[in-house]
């Protein structure tokens, strides 16, 4: 018995071992010099699981008694993290380098943090969500504060744990409102005991806990407002990183939550992620546009980004869960170019993050500015680009859901949000002059940039059949 | 033959693509080489979319040269023109080889300068010849992105304004359409123009917070499109986006946006609105109508007043583009007739009138009115190009603008005589604006002190106006040339519009006997 559970975990298990070993050796050598070389050899190991994962044969496969489950929504949502984690995880180098933060355990913590995500897109247990929500936190609570020396770094990882630690005190106690009106914690039990229309008011009251906990996790208005603070303090490799891996895994545990414990109750909290939504979209396109600093900016942006994918959410059906999944996998596919970007976006040496720096950057190097321009208007949501496509599938998903009034509103937002990427875009080629940039940019950051505005610019073509990879995964969550 | 169409439509894109990949420097030999390259290409366009038109069966109302593949997420890559669209695709391949001419004089940027209007070049080739829904609002919406870049990169002073304005107003007004795409998606279960053009949408009365909604689904369908396609027009109220625009783009921005860019709208109308939402058509076509009255009233009365060259004419752009709503909301067969010629013609007039300007800002810098005068005495060449497209704006018969504005009329008055009273005057005020403006411009004489040593046109500059003036005055003497190609499609499309209310006609005197 216990050796069929370990095979279904064998993945995270590779990792995990992987982790703690590296771990070791860093502790044994004690050699920062040494941490180029575990950065690439953990985004190979992440790269290679992700490759295992997204061939692993077709099927569900549920592992010590149902608390962890591996179907296809699973599989698809760890290969885009671990995807994303490797890739952020590669161009971090190159930054931590220039800013003396070279050292192993920045590996070792995205390591960690990357098996918790794992686990929570797995959960079929409230515990075992719990469990890879905290191990994903606490690892991320490190890396924010990962510049030592930096009051903003210091503060922000100070800022995100205290939040953080309030969410999960939300969370678990929704989890044991749960429990107690439930009687188990684990999902399949969880849809068992809600055979009514309508959930029991305990379990409801339970619901909103989970929900309210698990919004901070994907800073989803009004639950929004470490992000900002966060994304500007962490060293800009941290804050990529928060941009794309976490927030899958933590749209993978809404998503889980809300469908494999509480699908047969849509209309219970469809409500609350519809309102979820329009706040975010909106503030997310308000509180963007005085901004300066664009880590900031990308803050706001992902906080609108969030209600958008939280649209697909509310219709309740496959198709909306294809919707936000593919939403998520473009999202996290922009930030990726995006911050590759920003992480070298320097003048004398010196890490530079206002945006009125890329004034007429174009004139310096038009083809970065170019493939930045094409993720800024894939970003608002303009076709050909993918961006548009995201958009328009939630859209569509939210409209069958009958939710006319959130789909006029969501585009009425995207309008607005429109006017902050377009400045970039109009900075970057018709500014006034400005003190400019000079960094260089490293052949794996390049590559991310170009790579990034190609998908965007090239999907127009067939969307690289993602988006019927994203249907498959959602089939098997609405079984 | 089978991918003509597509042909047509990818050549710009492709020759962008061969310009940015493989033209490198930023020298004169790379300059003139990414406008010749840019030439030729249009050039070649425009040929080869002379096969559409010797291919094209004026007879066969329906879609044809249609070609079909699977896209993405149940929608489909589908092209093809009928007698409403094909004209459009050829304006636009006419006119390319002349806007690229005409910006023979730019010298910064040049490459980007012609990658970003050929590939303008395409998606507007391809907004005409869409027939799938999403495919349309994906071209629609995309050309924001070059003409952004256009107005902001090579704009002027007041540029960056300019080009917000112009993309977060259509922006918004697109967005709307978008949700109706979706929302008829989701009823007819499909994007294909043919088959939507077939469907009935529900125009029972509907009720909303309270509010009893005549026409139901038909109606917010219907304001929806209007939403895009007013602003595209522009119609007034929402056109005060155009004159900042135009103001600010370069020359050969203006042209592509007074020549095509706007005729998006009107093909929209023709395309969407009256076919697909006849019952909402019906109900708010007085409305439409008074709206075009207004616009040509009101923006003729503020073109009188403007000081700038441009802003006038894009002013007296709105003036027709009333006009143009007006025949298409009268729905008898010489409204919808005149309309489209009259988009047609505006391509050409507008577009002359704008490199008119164009010609002597290239020489003094300013487009005030007050700073020229008396230019007939050193330019007599332009003062006579100048003055048969001023006189075909106003609408003097043996131009093509005369024949636009007559149909158009008699159309308007056979559905509604006051609204057609009340459009006949705005024609005197636009001859108005339109003589005052020349004559402050080249009569008078020659006393500012700048003006002494200006040039007249080049011969360049002539052989970009002589297809036009040529298209001016054949069309005028010869309008059947227009008219056979539209004339079947327009009458299916008023034969289809009036039997589907017939329809509801006959469904609600069922629903009383009941």
């Amino acid at each position: 018995m216990i050796g069929t559970d370990l095979t279904v975990i064998l993945p995270e298990l590779v990792l995990v071992v992987y982790a703690m070993a590296a771990l070791m050796w860093g502790a044994w050598r004690g050699k920062d010099a040494e941490t180029p070389m575990l950065i690439w050899l953990t985004a190979l190991v992440m790269a290679g699981l992700g490759a295992w994962i997204g061939l692993e044969p077709e099927g569900t496969a549920t592992a010590f008694h149902g608390a962890f489950i591996n179907d296809g929504f699973a599989r698809f949502t760890k290969v885009i993290i671990l995807f994303s984690a490797a890739i952020v995880l590669l161009m971090s180098q190159e930054y931590l380098r220039r800013n003396k933060l070279l050292k192993f355990e920045f590996p070792v913590l995205i390591t960690f943090s990357v098996v918790g995500m794992m686990m929570m897109v797995s959960a079929g247990d409230l515990i075992a969500l719990y469990m890879g929500l905290e191990l994903q936190s606490l690892s991320l609570y490190v890396i924010a504060a990962f510049r030592r020396d930096s009051a903003r770094s210091t503060e922000a990882g100070l800022k995100y744990f205290v939040l953080g630690a309030l969410s999960s005190g939300l969370l678990l106690y929704g989890m044991s409102l749960i429990y107690g009106f439930a009687a188990t914690t684990s999902f399949a039990g969880i849809t068992a005991a809600t055979t009514g229309e309508h959930l029991p008011v305990g379990l409801l009251i339970g619901l909103v806990f989970v929900i309210t906990g698990m919004a901070f996790k994907v800073s989803a208005v009004p639950f929004h407002m470490w992000t900002p603070d966060v994304y500007e303090g962490s060293p800009t490799p941290v804050t990529a990183f928060f941009a794309t891996a976490p927030k899958v895994a933590a749209m993978g545990l809404i998503l889980r939550v809300l469908f494999d414990a509480f699908g047969g109750v849509v209309g219970d909290w469809s409500q609350i992620i519809a309102v979820l939504a329009l706040l975010s979209m909106f503030l997310g396109a308000f509180a963007g546009i005085g901004q300066t600093d664009i880590k900031r900016l990308m803050a706001y942006s992902s906080i609108s980004h969030m209600g958008f994918a939280f649209l697909g959410l509310t219709a309740g059906t496959a198709m909306g869960v294809q919707a936000t999944l593919f939403y998520m996998a473009v999202y996290v596919a922009m930030n990726i170019g995006v911050f590759a970007f920003i992480l070298n976006m320097e003048r004398d040496g010196q890490p530079v993050t206002k945006i009125s720096a890329l004034s007429l950057y174009a004139r310096d190097d038009l083809l970065r500015a170019s493939a930045l321009a094409v993720l800024m208007f894939s970003l608002a949501g303009i076709p050909p680009l993918v961006g548009f496509f995201s958009k328009l599938y939630v859209l569509q998903a939210a409209w069958d859901a009958g939710l006319s009034w959130l789909v006029i509103a969501a585009v009425i937002a995207s309008v607005i949000g429109a006017y902050y990427y377009l400045r970039i875009v109009y900075l970057m080629f018709f500014g006034e002059q400005g003190e400019g940039l000079d960094g260089s940019m490293p052949a794996v950051h390049w590559a991310a940039l170009m790579g990034s505005a190609f998908v965007m610019l090239f999907g127009v073509l067939n969307l690289f059949g993602v988006f019927d990879l994203a249907g498959a995964a959602a089939a098997t969550l609405l079984k | 033959m089978d991918n003509l169409l597509s042909i047509v439509t990818f050549i710009p894109l492709i020759a962008a693509v061969i310009l940015a990949l493989f033209l490198r420097g930023e020298d004169e030999a790379a300059q003139l080489a990414a406008k010749r390259v840019a030439l030729a290409t249009t050039v070649a366009t425009f040929l080869i979319s002379i096969v559409i038109y010797v291919q094209f069966d004026p007879s066969n109302p329906g879609f044809q040269m249609v070609e079909e593949h699977k896209w993405i997420g149940g929608f489909n890559y589908k092209l093809g023109v009928d007698g409403i669209s094909i004209l459009f695709v050829l304006l636009t391949t006419f006119l390319m080889p002349l806007v690229i001419g005409a910006s023979w004089n730019v010298n910064t940027r040049v490459k980007e300068y012609m990658i970003a209007f050929l590939v303008l070049e395409t998606l507007m080739i391809a907004v005409f010849s869409a027939l799938d829904l999403v495919l349309f609002y994906v071209v629609f919406e995309a050309g924001l992105i070059p003409m952004f870049l256009i107005i902001g990169i090579w704009g002027g002073k007041e540029r960056i304004y300019a080009s917000f304005k112009f993309f977060l107003y259509t922006l918004l007004g697109s967005v709307l359409m978008l949700v109706a795409i979706i929302a008829m998606y989701l009823e007819a279960g499909t994007t294909d123009i043919p088959t939507l053009l077939t469907h009935s949408f529900p125009s029972t009365t509907i009720t909303i917070l309270g509010w009893h909604i005549k026409g139901g689904m038909q109606t917010l369908l219907f304001l929806a499109f209007l939403a895009s396609f007013a602003v595209k027009l522009p119609m007034w109220p929402v056109h005060t986006w155009l004159p900042d625009a135009h103001v600010q783009a370069p020359t050969a921005g203006s042209v592509v946006l007074a020549a095509i860019l706007l005729k998006m709208g009107g093909y929209g109308f023709l395309r969407f609105s009256l076919p697909m939402f006849p019952d909402a058509s019906a109900l708010l076509a007085p409305f439409m109508m008074w709206l075009g009255v207004i616009a040509v009233i009101y923006t003729s009365l503020v073109a009188l007043m403007q000081e700038d060259m441009k802003k006038l004419i894009a002013y007296s752009s709105v003036a027709h583009m009333g006009l143009v709503t007006m025949g298409v909301f009268a729905a008898t067969r010489q409204g919808v007739d005149g309309a489209i010629f009259q988009m047609i013609s505006h391509g050409f007039i507008s577009g002359a009138l704008f490199l008119c300007v164009g010609v002597v800002y290239d020489r003094m810098h300013t487009r005030e009115i007050a700073a020229y005068g008396g230019l007939v005495n050193r330019m007599p060449a332009y003062a006579l190009i100048f003055m048969l497209f001023t006189l075909a704006n106003v609408g003097l018969p043996g131009t093509s603008g005369f024949v636009g504005e007559f149909v158009t009329l008699v159309g308007v008055f056979e559905a509604n005589s006051w609204v057609a009273f009340f459009a006949a005057t705005g024609m005197i005020l636009s001859a108005a604006y339109a003589l005052w403006l020349y004559r402050r411009v080249i009569f008078g004489a020659l006393i500012k002190e700048s003006l002494k040593t200006i040039t007249d046109m080049t011969a360049r500059e002539k052989w970009i106006f002589a297809p036009l003036v040529v298209m001016t005055i054949l069309l005028g003497v010869y309008p059947a040339l227009v008219f056979d190609i539209i004339g079947p499609s327009v009458e299916a499309l008023l034969e289809g519009y009036k039997t589907a209310l017939a329809g509801t006609a006959q469904a609600a005197l069922q629903l009383a006997i009941n």
